[in-house]
């Protein structure tokens, strides 16, 4: 598709403000609807945007598969590692009253933590997906379609 | 208030016809693509009610990861696979005679439900309103959903993480998941 130049321009225009939204959404999921899933996802399609617009191959330069399967599994030990850490400061597993003075500050904390380990975790799942999936095929063709 | 119900309501029925349709024609239709965008129909139809019922965060994630990653990731499949569906070999009757039970069991299950947003459902007695006091004052967090989700509910989403992780890890393993790109060669042997 890299000859088309509209849909070049446009997916450059739309990209920034996807990953923006996509990180707003992680933030600020304890205000208003969606968190660590919906900001994952939304991480994610601006990659695949690109990756169909510029091809996979460009997208694999700017995240190969490796590193989005090490995140794969560091957003899910971010999550559990919060539950030990818990533990450790002497709460139960995920007690996130343990992680500052004021329970209600310590809530706030764990549940970003935690969310941020989601968002991570479905963020580069989704992408290693996509990545599978698509490099499997040779770029299709206009007609093909 | 009552003209906003009819609203509600005109918006209900309108939904739920388009759903209706959606389901037929993606059961009727043979063209795969055809299929995986009117999944994709179905996908967004069903976050615009659960918009109409204020389920926001569920609305989200279904327009997000139902409609829009399944969309992609079911393309790439028929890509790999091929995109016209094979006629079926053996009568519709028997699956369609299932379907038609367990749809009637269904509905006749929901006919023990307490009447849909009534005051004095189970729902609302006592487990929601437990949660809607105690959220601000345990989590401060104004968004009761994540809070439930993230705190109260912390073990479930962690589980809901894991399977989501331990699905990608399968779907890699089948998929061949190594660094390297398959190499022509191979491609043109299959």
């Amino acid at each position: 598709m890299e000859h088309h130049s509209v849909l070049r321009v446009v997916s450059k225009l739309l990209i920034p403000p996807i990953i923006l939204y996509a990180l707003y959404v992680q933030w600020h999921g304890d205000y208003g609807p969606g968190g660590g899933f919906q900001a994952g996802v939304l991480f994610a399609v601006a990659f695949i945007l690109y990756a169909l617009v510029f091809g996979i191959d460009s997208m694999m330069k700017v995240l190969p598969p490796r590193t989005a399967h090490i995140f794969a599994g560091a957003g899910v030990l971010i999550y559990a590692g919060t539950g030990i850490v818990t533990m450790l400061l002497g709460d139960a597993f995920l007690g996130y009253n343990a992680l500052a003075h004021d329970p209600v500050h310590a809530q706030e904390w764990g549940i970003l933590a935690v969310e941020f380990g989601v968002g991570v975790s479905v963020a580069a799942v989704m992408i290693a997906l996509f990545v599978a999936f698509a490099r499997h095929n040779p770029p299709l063709k206009d007609e093909d379609w | 208030m009552t003209a906003s119900l009819i609203g509600i309501a005109v918006i209900d029925i309108l939904l739920f016809t388009f759903l209706v349709i959606t389901a037929i024609a993606i059961a009727r239709l043979r063209n795969l693509f055809a299929v995986v965008m009117l999944a994709g129909v179905f996908s967004l139809l069903s976050a615009a009610l659960l918009a109409t019922l204020d389920a926001v965060d569920v609305a989200f994630t279904e327009a997000a990861v139902g409609a829009g990653i399944s969309t992609v990731l079911l393309l790439g499949t028929l890509a790999l696979t091929g995109r016209e569906e094979k006629k079926p070999r053996h009568s519709p009757f028997l699956p369609l005679l299932v379907c038609l039970v367990t749809g009637a069991a269904l509905i006749y299950g929901t006919l023990d439900m307490p009447s849909f947003g009534a005051a004095n459902n189970p729902a609302q007695e006592h487990l929601a309103r437990e949660y809607l006091e105690r959220t601000p004052v345990e989590t401060g967090v104004p968004n009761v959903v994540t809070a439930i989700l993230a705190s109260y509910r912390g073990f479930d989403t962690l589980g809901e993480v894991l399977v989501v992780f331990t699905a990608a890890i399968a779907v890699l393993l089948l998929l061949g998941a190594s660094g390297k790109r398959p190499s022509a060669g191979r491609r043109g042997e299959e």
